[in-house]
Protein backbone atom coordinates (compact mmCIF):
# COMPACT_ATOMS: atom_id res chain seq x y z
CA UNK A 1 0.00 0.00 0.00
CA UNK A 2 1.31 3.43 -0.94
CA UNK A 3 0.86 6.56 1.09
CA UNK A 4 -0.37 9.34 -1.17
CA UNK A 5 -1.03 12.79 0.27
CA UNK A 6 -3.35 14.81 -1.96
CA UNK A 7 -4.62 17.29 0.57
CA UNK A 8 -2.04 20.06 0.10
CA UNK A 9 -4.83 22.63 0.22
CA UNK A 10 -5.40 21.62 3.84
CA UNK A 11 -1.74 21.94 4.77
CA UNK A 12 1.74 21.32 3.36
CA UNK A 13 4.88 19.74 4.76
CA UNK A 14 7.53 22.20 5.90
CA UNK A 15 10.36 22.30 3.35
CA UNK A 16 13.73 20.95 4.50
CA UNK A 17 15.42 24.29 3.66
CA UNK A 18 12.86 26.01 5.86
CA UNK A 19 13.49 23.64 8.77
CA UNK A 20 17.20 24.45 8.39
CA UNK A 21 16.57 28.21 8.25
CA UNK A 22 14.51 28.05 11.49
CA UNK A 23 17.01 25.93 13.41
CA UNK A 24 19.21 28.57 15.05
CA UNK A 25 16.18 30.38 16.42
CA UNK A 26 14.92 27.69 18.79
CA UNK A 27 17.80 27.39 21.21
CA UNK A 28 20.68 29.51 19.97
CA UNK A 29 19.23 32.83 18.81
CA UNK A 30 16.17 32.59 21.02
CA UNK A 31 15.98 36.19 22.23
CA UNK A 32 12.88 38.35 22.43
CA UNK A 33 13.12 40.81 19.51
CA UNK A 34 12.01 43.66 21.78
CA UNK A 35 14.94 43.22 24.17
CA UNK A 36 17.76 45.77 24.08
CA UNK A 37 20.60 43.29 24.64
CA UNK A 38 22.43 41.29 21.98
CA UNK A 39 20.03 38.32 22.19
CA UNK A 40 17.17 40.68 21.44
CA UNK A 41 19.05 42.47 18.68
CA UNK A 42 19.88 39.33 16.75
CA UNK A 43 16.26 38.17 17.03
CA UNK A 44 15.07 41.60 15.87
CA UNK A 45 17.44 41.41 12.91
CA UNK A 46 15.97 38.03 11.92
CA UNK A 47 12.42 39.39 12.03
CA UNK A 48 13.27 42.49 10.00
CA UNK A 49 15.22 40.49 7.41
CA UNK A 50 12.21 38.24 7.07
CA UNK A 51 10.02 41.26 6.57
CA UNK A 52 12.33 42.49 3.79
CA UNK A 53 12.16 39.07 2.13
CA UNK A 54 8.34 39.06 2.18
CA UNK A 55 8.15 42.66 0.94
CA UNK A 56 10.41 41.81 -1.95
CA UNK A 57 8.12 38.94 -3.04
CA UNK A 58 5.00 41.11 -2.79
CA UNK A 59 6.74 44.15 -4.34
CA UNK A 60 5.89 46.47 -1.48
CA UNK A 61 7.62 48.34 1.37
CA UNK A 62 8.68 46.33 4.42
CA UNK A 63 6.62 48.70 6.63
CA UNK A 64 3.57 47.44 4.80
CA UNK A 65 4.02 43.87 6.07
CA UNK A 66 2.59 42.71 9.39
CA UNK A 67 3.21 39.26 10.86
CA UNK A 68 0.22 37.65 12.57
CA UNK A 69 -0.66 34.25 14.01
CA UNK A 70 -2.54 32.72 11.04
CA UNK A 71 -4.26 33.61 7.76
CA UNK A 72 -7.53 33.63 9.68
CA UNK A 73 -6.09 36.18 12.09
CA UNK A 74 -4.90 38.29 9.16
CA UNK A 75 -8.36 38.17 7.57
CA UNK A 76 -10.00 39.19 10.83
CA UNK A 77 -7.50 41.99 11.37
CA UNK A 78 -7.85 43.31 7.82
CA UNK A 79 -11.66 43.35 7.83
CA UNK A 80 -12.46 44.28 11.42
CA UNK A 81 -9.43 46.54 11.73
CA UNK A 82 -10.56 48.55 8.73
CA UNK A 83 -14.21 48.66 9.84
CA UNK A 84 -13.15 49.86 13.28
CA UNK A 85 -11.07 52.69 11.83
CA UNK A 86 -14.17 54.39 10.50
CA UNK A 87 -16.59 56.38 12.58
CA UNK A 88 -19.33 54.70 14.55
CA UNK A 89 -21.73 54.93 11.62
CA UNK A 90 -22.86 51.82 9.83
CA UNK A 91 -21.22 51.14 6.50
CA UNK A 92 -21.52 48.80 3.54
CA UNK A 93 -19.20 45.93 2.68
CA UNK A 94 -19.00 43.68 -0.34
CA UNK A 95 -17.63 40.15 -0.41
CA UNK A 96 -18.38 36.93 -2.27
CA UNK A 97 -20.49 33.90 -1.37
CA UNK A 98 -17.55 31.56 -1.79
CA UNK A 99 -15.06 33.06 0.66
CA UNK A 100 -13.31 30.96 3.27
CA UNK A 101 -15.06 30.99 6.64
CA UNK A 102 -12.33 33.23 8.06
CA UNK A 103 -13.69 35.98 5.80
CA UNK A 104 -17.38 35.01 5.65
CA UNK A 105 -17.82 34.64 9.40
CA UNK A 106 -16.08 37.97 10.00
CA UNK A 107 -18.51 39.71 7.67
CA UNK A 108 -21.44 37.92 9.31
CA UNK A 109 -20.19 39.37 12.59
CA UNK A 110 -20.16 42.86 11.03
CA UNK A 111 -23.75 42.26 9.94
CA UNK A 112 -24.65 41.48 13.54
CA UNK A 113 -23.14 44.81 14.52
CA UNK A 114 -25.54 46.54 12.16
CA UNK A 115 -23.44 46.99 9.03
CA UNK A 116 -24.70 46.04 5.58
CA UNK A 117 -22.94 43.31 3.68
CA UNK A 118 -23.51 42.22 0.09
CA UNK A 119 -22.43 38.66 -0.63
CA UNK A 120 -21.76 38.57 -4.38
CA UNK A 121 -23.14 35.60 -6.27
CA UNK A 122 -20.86 33.50 -8.47
CA UNK A 123 -21.50 31.73 -11.74
CA UNK A 124 -21.50 27.96 -12.25
CA UNK A 125 -17.69 27.99 -12.32
CA UNK A 126 -17.39 30.00 -9.14
CA UNK A 127 -16.38 33.29 -10.78
CA UNK A 128 -17.65 36.40 -9.01
CA UNK A 129 -20.38 38.34 -10.84
CA UNK A 130 -18.69 41.60 -11.83
CA UNK A 131 -21.92 43.26 -13.00
CA UNK A 132 -23.46 42.54 -9.62
CA UNK A 133 -20.37 44.06 -8.00
CA UNK A 134 -20.70 47.25 -10.04
CA UNK A 135 -24.38 47.55 -9.18
CA UNK A 136 -23.77 46.83 -5.48
CA UNK A 137 -21.37 49.70 -4.83
CA UNK A 138 -22.94 52.53 -2.86
CA UNK A 139 -21.71 55.74 -1.25
CA UNK A 140 -21.42 53.85 2.01
CA UNK A 141 -19.26 51.04 0.61
CA UNK A 142 -15.85 51.05 2.26
CA UNK A 143 -14.42 47.60 1.60
CA UNK A 144 -14.56 44.89 -1.04
CA UNK A 145 -13.08 41.52 -0.13
CA UNK A 146 -12.74 38.78 -2.75
CA UNK A 147 -10.45 35.78 -2.44
CA UNK A 148 -7.69 35.39 -5.01
CA UNK A 149 -8.37 31.73 -5.81
CA UNK A 150 -10.90 29.44 -4.17
CA UNK A 151 -9.49 26.66 -2.01
CA UNK A 152 -12.30 24.18 -2.67
CA UNK A 153 -12.66 24.26 -6.45
CA UNK A 154 -9.58 26.20 -7.52
CA UNK A 155 -11.31 28.96 -9.50
CA UNK A 156 -9.14 32.08 -9.89
CA UNK A 157 -10.95 35.39 -9.45
CA UNK A 158 -10.39 38.41 -11.77
CA UNK A 159 -8.59 40.40 -9.07
CA UNK A 160 -7.09 43.03 -11.39
CA UNK A 161 -10.49 43.66 -13.01
CA UNK A 162 -12.15 44.03 -9.62
CA UNK A 163 -9.44 46.49 -8.63
CA UNK A 164 -10.11 48.52 -11.79
CA UNK A 165 -13.86 48.57 -11.12
CA UNK A 166 -13.27 49.80 -7.59
CA UNK A 167 -10.85 52.48 -8.80
CA UNK A 168 -13.48 53.94 -11.16
CA UNK A 169 -15.38 55.09 -8.07
CA UNK A 170 -13.79 58.45 -7.39
CA UNK A 171 -16.18 60.15 -5.01
CA UNK A 172 -14.83 58.14 -2.09
CA UNK A 173 -12.18 55.57 -1.34
CA UNK A 174 -13.14 51.89 -1.34
CA UNK A 175 -10.53 49.52 0.00
CA UNK A 176 -9.84 46.18 -1.65
CA UNK A 177 -8.79 43.08 0.31
CA UNK A 178 -7.92 39.70 -1.08
CA UNK A 179 -7.37 36.46 0.84
CA UNK A 180 -4.48 34.99 -1.13
CA UNK A 181 -4.00 31.89 1.02
CA UNK A 182 -3.99 29.54 -1.96
CA UNK A 183 -1.85 31.67 -4.25
CA UNK A 184 1.73 31.69 -3.03
CA UNK A 185 3.04 28.77 -5.04
CA UNK A 186 1.19 29.40 -8.26
CA UNK A 187 -0.06 32.94 -8.88
CA UNK A 188 1.45 36.44 -9.29
CA UNK A 189 1.89 38.17 -5.93
CA UNK A 190 2.82 41.71 -7.02
CA UNK A 191 0.43 43.84 -4.96
CA UNK A 192 0.95 46.82 -7.28
CA UNK A 193 -0.21 44.83 -10.29
CA UNK A 194 -3.04 43.23 -8.36
CA UNK A 195 -4.16 46.64 -7.18
CA UNK A 196 -5.07 45.57 -3.66
CA UNK A 197 -4.90 47.53 -0.41
CA UNK A 198 -4.90 44.47 1.84
CA UNK A 199 -3.67 40.95 1.20
CA UNK A 200 -3.48 37.91 3.48
CA UNK A 201 -1.23 34.87 3.27
CA UNK A 202 -0.65 31.91 5.57
CA UNK A 203 2.61 30.11 6.05
CA UNK A 204 1.54 26.50 6.26
CA UNK A 205 0.00 26.53 2.78
CA UNK A 206 3.34 27.11 1.08
CA UNK A 207 5.80 24.91 2.92
CA UNK A 208 6.21 27.07 5.98
CA UNK A 209 5.44 26.25 9.63
CA UNK A 210 1.94 26.48 11.07
CA UNK A 211 1.18 29.31 13.46
CA UNK A 212 2.19 32.39 11.51
CA UNK A 213 0.55 34.55 8.84
CA UNK A 214 1.06 37.69 6.78
CA UNK A 215 -1.05 40.78 6.33
CA UNK A 216 -0.05 43.32 3.68
CA UNK A 217 -1.44 46.80 4.43
CA UNK A 218 -0.95 49.43 1.76
CA UNK A 219 0.50 52.69 3.10
CA UNK A 220 -2.36 55.04 3.87
CA UNK A 221 -4.79 52.26 4.78
CA UNK A 222 -5.80 52.79 8.39
CA UNK A 223 -6.27 49.59 10.38
CA UNK A 224 -7.06 49.63 14.08
CA UNK A 225 -5.96 46.74 16.32
CA UNK A 226 -8.44 44.02 17.27
CA UNK A 227 -6.26 42.58 20.00
CA UNK A 228 -4.38 44.60 22.58
CA UNK A 229 -1.32 44.42 24.71
CA UNK A 230 1.85 45.62 23.08
CA UNK A 231 3.62 47.68 20.52
CA UNK A 232 4.59 44.77 18.30
CA UNK A 233 3.85 44.90 14.57
CA UNK A 234 2.74 48.54 14.81
CA UNK A 235 0.43 47.51 17.68
CA UNK A 236 -1.61 45.47 15.19
CA UNK A 237 -0.54 42.04 16.41
CA UNK A 238 0.66 42.49 19.96
CA UNK A 239 2.53 39.59 21.45
CA UNK A 240 6.10 38.40 21.33
CA UNK A 241 7.02 37.65 17.77
CA UNK A 242 7.46 33.91 17.02
CA UNK A 243 10.92 34.44 15.54
CA UNK A 244 11.61 30.92 14.20
CA UNK A 245 8.15 30.78 12.60
CA UNK A 246 8.59 34.18 10.97
CA UNK A 247 12.03 33.22 9.67
CA UNK A 248 10.62 29.94 8.35
CA UNK A 249 7.66 31.59 6.68
CA UNK A 250 9.79 34.18 4.90
CA UNK A 251 12.16 31.52 3.64
CA UNK A 252 9.24 29.36 2.49
CA UNK A 253 7.65 32.27 0.65
CA UNK A 254 10.90 33.12 -1.16
CA UNK A 255 11.30 29.49 -2.21
CA UNK A 256 7.69 29.13 -3.26
CA UNK A 257 7.84 32.31 -5.30
CA UNK A 258 11.08 31.51 -7.05
CA UNK A 259 9.89 27.97 -7.82
CA UNK A 260 6.50 28.98 -9.18
CA UNK A 261 7.06 28.36 -12.86
CA UNK A 262 8.60 24.92 -12.50
CA UNK A 263 6.17 23.71 -9.85
CA UNK A 264 3.14 25.10 -11.68
CA UNK A 265 3.99 23.34 -14.91
CA UNK A 266 4.73 20.00 -13.20
CA UNK A 267 1.68 20.06 -10.96
CA UNK A 268 -0.63 21.16 -13.79
CA UNK A 269 0.43 18.13 -15.87
CA UNK A 270 -0.21 15.76 -12.98
CA UNK A 271 -3.53 17.37 -12.15
CA UNK A 272 -4.67 17.11 -15.75
CA UNK A 273 -3.64 13.45 -15.83
CA UNK A 274 -5.73 12.84 -12.74
CA UNK A 275 -8.74 14.66 -14.21
CA UNK A 276 -8.50 12.82 -17.51
CA UNK A 277 -8.15 9.47 -15.77
CA UNK A 278 -11.09 10.06 -13.47
CA UNK A 279 -13.37 10.98 -16.36
CA UNK A 280 -12.22 7.95 -18.33
CA UNK A 281 -12.71 5.45 -15.53
CA UNK A 282 -15.61 6.78 -13.48
CA UNK A 283 -19.02 7.55 -15.01
CA UNK A 284 -21.35 10.06 -13.38
CA UNK A 285 -18.55 12.52 -12.54
CA UNK A 286 -18.38 16.29 -12.80
CA UNK A 287 -15.34 18.52 -12.34
CA UNK A 288 -16.15 21.63 -10.33
CA UNK A 289 -14.57 25.04 -10.85
CA UNK A 290 -13.53 26.94 -13.93
CA UNK A 291 -12.21 24.76 -16.77
CA UNK A 292 -9.17 26.97 -17.45
CA UNK A 293 -8.93 29.80 -14.91
CA UNK A 294 -8.12 27.40 -12.11
CA UNK A 295 -5.24 26.72 -9.73
CA UNK A 296 -2.77 24.13 -10.99
CA UNK A 297 -3.09 22.02 -7.87
CA UNK A 298 -6.80 21.50 -7.33
CA UNK A 299 -9.02 18.82 -8.90
CA UNK A 300 -12.40 18.80 -7.23
CA UNK A 301 -15.07 16.36 -8.38
CA UNK A 302 -18.66 15.46 -7.60
CA UNK A 303 -19.51 11.78 -7.94
CA UNK A 304 -23.16 10.91 -8.43
CA UNK A 305 -24.79 8.50 -6.01
CA UNK A 306 -22.01 8.36 -3.40
CA UNK A 307 -21.30 10.31 -0.26
CA UNK A 308 -18.05 12.21 0.31
CA UNK A 309 -17.06 11.04 3.79
CA UNK A 310 -17.54 7.41 2.85
CA UNK A 311 -15.20 7.96 -0.12
CA UNK A 312 -12.62 9.62 2.14
CA UNK A 313 -12.70 6.74 4.62
CA UNK A 314 -12.19 4.20 1.84
CA UNK A 315 -9.39 6.31 0.30
CA UNK A 316 -7.78 6.61 3.72
CA UNK A 317 -7.82 2.82 4.08
CA UNK A 318 -5.76 2.74 0.86
CA UNK A 319 -3.35 5.34 2.19
CA UNK A 320 -4.73 8.23 0.16
CA UNK A 321 -5.49 11.64 1.71
CA UNK A 322 -8.08 13.97 0.19
CA UNK A 323 -10.94 16.11 1.43
CA UNK A 324 -14.64 16.62 0.74
CA UNK A 325 -17.36 19.25 0.67
CA UNK A 326 -20.09 16.93 1.93
CA UNK A 327 -22.15 17.90 4.94
CA UNK A 328 -20.89 14.89 6.85
CA UNK A 329 -17.31 16.11 6.67
CA UNK A 330 -18.10 19.69 7.63
CA UNK A 331 -19.94 18.76 10.79
CA UNK A 332 -22.97 20.73 9.72
CA UNK A 333 -26.10 19.52 7.96
CA UNK A 334 -25.33 21.54 4.85
CA UNK A 335 -22.78 20.66 2.22
CA UNK A 336 -20.09 23.11 1.09
CA UNK A 337 -21.35 26.68 0.75
CA UNK A 338 -19.00 27.08 -2.20
CA UNK A 339 -20.59 24.27 -4.20
CA UNK A 340 -24.10 25.43 -3.32
CA UNK A 341 -23.25 29.01 -4.39
CA UNK A 342 -22.11 27.60 -7.74
CA UNK A 343 -25.59 26.14 -8.25
CA UNK A 344 -24.68 22.53 -7.53
CA UNK A 345 -27.67 20.72 -5.99
CA UNK A 346 -27.12 19.50 -2.40
CA UNK A 347 -27.50 15.85 -3.30
CA UNK A 348 -24.64 16.19 -5.80
CA UNK A 349 -22.55 18.37 -3.48
CA UNK A 350 -22.64 15.59 -0.86
CA UNK A 351 -20.65 13.45 -3.28
CA UNK A 352 -17.75 15.88 -3.60
CA UNK A 353 -14.07 15.02 -3.29
CA UNK A 354 -11.21 17.48 -3.53
CA UNK A 355 -7.73 16.33 -4.50
CA UNK A 356 -5.09 19.00 -4.05
CA UNK A 357 -1.62 18.22 -5.39
CA UNK A 358 1.71 19.63 -4.26
CA UNK A 359 5.32 20.06 -5.20
CA UNK A 360 6.13 16.56 -3.96
CA UNK A 361 3.34 14.78 -5.85
CA UNK A 362 4.61 12.21 -8.35
CA UNK A 363 3.17 10.45 -11.36
CA UNK A 364 3.14 7.21 -9.33
CA UNK A 365 0.85 8.93 -6.83
CA UNK A 366 -1.60 9.82 -9.56
CA UNK A 367 -1.46 6.33 -11.08
CA UNK A 368 -2.15 4.82 -7.67
CA UNK A 369 -5.22 7.00 -7.12
CA UNK A 370 -6.52 6.15 -10.60
CA UNK A 371 -6.09 2.49 -9.70
CA UNK A 372 -7.94 2.64 -6.37
CA UNK A 373 -10.61 5.31 -6.79
CA UNK A 374 -12.79 3.77 -9.52
CA UNK A 375 -13.31 0.56 -7.50
CA UNK A 376 -14.14 2.55 -4.37
CA UNK A 377 -16.78 4.61 -6.18
CA UNK A 378 -18.23 1.51 -7.83
CA UNK A 379 -18.50 -0.42 -4.56
CA UNK A 380 -20.05 2.49 -2.68
CA UNK A 381 -22.55 3.00 -5.48
CA UNK A 382 -23.49 -0.68 -5.26
CA UNK A 383 -24.22 -0.24 -1.55
CA UNK A 384 -26.74 2.49 -2.24
CA UNK A 385 -30.46 1.92 -2.81
CA UNK A 386 -31.74 2.55 -6.31
CA UNK A 387 -34.26 5.36 -6.44
CA UNK B 1 -13.59 19.49 11.70
CA UNK B 2 -12.52 15.90 11.26
CA UNK B 3 -15.23 13.51 12.25
CA UNK B 4 -13.58 10.34 11.07
CA UNK B 5 -11.05 10.62 13.86
CA UNK B 6 -13.87 10.14 16.33
CA UNK B 7 -15.26 6.92 14.89
CA UNK B 8 -15.02 3.93 17.19
CA UNK B 9 -13.42 0.75 15.94
CA UNK B 10 -16.89 -0.86 15.86
CA UNK B 11 -18.20 1.86 13.56
CA UNK B 12 -15.22 1.46 11.25
CA UNK B 13 -15.64 -2.30 11.31
CA UNK B 14 -19.26 -2.02 10.16
CA UNK B 15 -18.31 0.54 7.56
CA UNK B 16 -15.53 -1.54 6.04
CA UNK B 17 -17.29 -4.89 6.54
CA UNK B 18 -21.00 -4.18 6.43
CA UNK B 19 -23.29 -7.01 7.45
CA UNK B 20 -26.47 -7.96 5.56
CA UNK B 21 -25.89 -5.47 2.79
CA UNK B 22 -27.79 -5.74 -0.47
CA UNK B 23 -31.21 -6.00 -2.03
CA UNK B 24 -33.70 -8.57 -0.75
CA UNK B 25 -35.80 -10.52 -3.23
CA UNK B 26 -39.47 -10.64 -2.19
CA UNK B 27 -39.20 -8.79 1.10
CA UNK B 28 -42.13 -8.81 3.50
CA UNK B 29 -41.53 -5.22 4.53
CA UNK B 30 -39.48 -2.38 2.98
CA UNK B 31 -38.85 1.23 3.92
CA UNK B 32 -36.67 4.02 2.58
CA UNK B 33 -35.80 6.87 4.94
CA UNK B 34 -33.75 10.03 4.67
CA UNK B 35 -33.27 11.84 1.39
CA UNK B 36 -30.39 12.62 -0.98
CA UNK B 37 -30.69 16.36 -0.33
CA UNK B 38 -29.64 15.68 3.26
CA UNK B 39 -26.95 13.27 2.14
CA UNK B 40 -28.19 10.06 3.79
CA UNK B 41 -30.62 7.51 2.37
CA UNK B 42 -31.28 4.13 4.00
CA UNK B 43 -33.39 1.29 2.63
CA UNK B 44 -34.31 -1.49 5.05
CA UNK B 45 -35.72 -4.87 3.94
CA UNK B 46 -37.20 -7.50 6.29
CA UNK B 47 -38.46 -11.03 5.94
CA UNK B 48 -40.91 -12.14 8.61
CA UNK B 49 -41.99 -15.63 9.52
CA UNK B 50 -44.51 -16.94 12.00
CA UNK B 51 -43.41 -19.61 14.41
CA UNK B 52 -44.53 -21.19 17.61
CA UNK B 53 -43.86 -18.82 20.43
CA UNK B 54 -41.23 -19.90 22.92
CA UNK B 55 -42.75 -17.95 25.77
CA UNK B 56 -46.47 -18.06 25.37
CA UNK B 57 -49.06 -20.14 23.61
CA UNK B 58 -49.82 -19.48 20.02
CA UNK B 59 -47.62 -18.05 17.32
CA UNK B 60 -45.35 -15.06 17.10
CA UNK B 61 -43.78 -13.29 14.18
CA UNK B 62 -40.03 -13.07 14.03
CA UNK B 63 -37.68 -11.28 11.70
CA UNK B 64 -36.14 -14.08 9.71
CA UNK B 65 -33.87 -11.91 7.63
CA UNK B 66 -32.96 -8.24 7.33
CA UNK B 67 -30.95 -6.40 4.68
CA UNK B 68 -30.00 -2.82 4.05
CA UNK B 69 -28.79 -0.52 1.32
CA UNK B 70 -27.38 2.90 2.25
CA UNK B 71 -26.12 6.00 0.51
CA UNK B 72 -24.35 7.98 3.20
CA UNK B 73 -21.34 8.58 5.38
CA UNK B 74 -19.44 6.18 7.62
CA UNK B 75 -21.94 6.49 10.47
CA UNK B 76 -24.92 6.05 8.14
CA UNK B 77 -23.53 2.80 6.77
CA UNK B 78 -22.48 1.54 10.20
CA UNK B 79 -25.80 2.29 11.90
CA UNK B 80 -27.86 0.62 9.18
CA UNK B 81 -25.54 -2.39 9.16
CA UNK B 82 -25.66 -2.93 12.91
CA UNK B 83 -29.41 -2.31 12.98
CA UNK B 84 -29.94 -5.33 10.69
CA UNK B 85 -27.84 -7.44 13.05
CA UNK B 86 -29.81 -6.23 16.05
CA UNK B 87 -33.23 -7.14 14.62
CA UNK B 88 -32.42 -10.38 12.84
CA UNK B 89 -33.96 -13.35 14.65
CA UNK B 90 -35.87 -11.12 17.01
CA UNK B 91 -39.63 -11.17 17.52
CA UNK B 92 -41.34 -8.32 15.70
CA UNK B 93 -42.63 -6.81 18.92
CA UNK B 94 -39.10 -6.58 20.25
CA UNK B 95 -37.52 -5.34 17.02
CA UNK B 96 -39.91 -2.43 16.68
CA UNK B 97 -38.78 -1.18 20.08
CA UNK B 98 -35.29 -0.59 18.74
CA UNK B 99 -34.01 2.85 19.75
CA UNK B 100 -31.27 4.98 18.29
CA UNK B 101 -29.66 4.95 21.73
CA UNK B 102 -29.36 1.18 21.54
CA UNK B 103 -27.85 1.45 18.06
CA UNK B 104 -25.29 3.98 19.28
CA UNK B 105 -24.42 1.89 22.31
CA UNK B 106 -23.96 -1.19 20.17
CA UNK B 107 -21.50 0.78 18.04
CA UNK B 108 -19.57 2.02 21.05
CA UNK B 109 -20.87 5.55 20.63
CA UNK B 110 -21.09 8.09 17.84
CA UNK B 111 -19.72 11.63 17.48
CA UNK B 112 -22.44 14.19 18.37
CA UNK B 113 -22.75 15.36 14.76
CA UNK B 114 -23.58 11.78 13.70
CA UNK B 115 -26.31 10.98 16.18
CA UNK B 116 -28.91 11.71 13.52
CA UNK B 117 -27.65 8.69 11.54
CA UNK B 118 -28.67 6.37 14.38
CA UNK B 119 -32.07 8.06 14.46
CA UNK B 120 -32.41 7.34 10.75
CA UNK B 121 -31.56 3.67 11.33
CA UNK B 122 -34.22 3.41 14.05
CA UNK B 123 -36.71 5.03 11.70
CA UNK B 124 -35.82 2.63 8.89
CA UNK B 125 -36.45 -0.41 11.08
CA UNK B 126 -39.74 0.91 12.43
CA UNK B 127 -41.03 1.91 9.00
CA UNK B 128 -40.07 -1.47 7.49
CA UNK B 129 -42.06 -3.22 10.22
CA UNK B 130 -44.94 -0.78 9.65
CA UNK B 131 -44.83 -1.62 5.96
CA UNK B 132 -44.94 -5.34 6.76
CA UNK B 133 -48.00 -4.82 8.97
CA UNK B 134 -49.73 -2.74 6.32
CA UNK B 135 -49.15 -5.40 3.68
CA UNK B 136 -50.47 -8.10 6.02
CA UNK B 137 -53.63 -6.03 6.64
CA UNK B 138 -54.16 -5.43 2.94
CA UNK B 139 -53.69 -9.12 2.20
CA UNK B 140 -56.33 -10.11 4.75
CA UNK B 141 -58.75 -7.41 3.71
CA UNK B 142 -58.39 -7.53 -0.04
CA UNK B 143 -62.03 -6.58 -0.51
CA UNK B 144 -61.69 -3.53 1.80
Amino acid sequence: MMKVYLDYAATTPVRPEVVKAMEPYWTLKFGNPSSIHSWGREAREAVENSRLKVASVLNCEPEEIIFTGTTTASDNLAILGLANSFSRQKFHFITSQIEHHSVLDTFKYLEKLGHNVTFLPVDQYGVVDLEFLKKSITLKTILVSVMYANNEVGTIQPIEEISKIIKTINNHKIYFHTDAATAAEYLPLDVQKLGVDLLTLGSHKFGGPKGVGILYIRKGTKILPITFGGHHEKKLWPGTEPVPLIVGMAEALSLAFSGQRLVSSRVTKLRDKLIKGVFQKIPGTILTGHPSKRLPDIASFCFKGVEGEAILLRLDAEGIAASSGSACTSGSLEPSHVLLAMGIPPEIAHGSIRFSLGRETTEEDINYVLEKLPKIIKQLREMAPKF
Amino acid sequence: MSINQLYSSKVLDHFFHPRNMGEMKDPDGVATVGNPVCGDVMKMYIKVKSQKSKVKSGEEEIIEDAKFQTLGCGAAIATSSIATEMIKGKPLKEAEKLTNKAVMEALGGLPPAKIHCSVLAEEAVKKAIEDYRRRKFEARNSKF
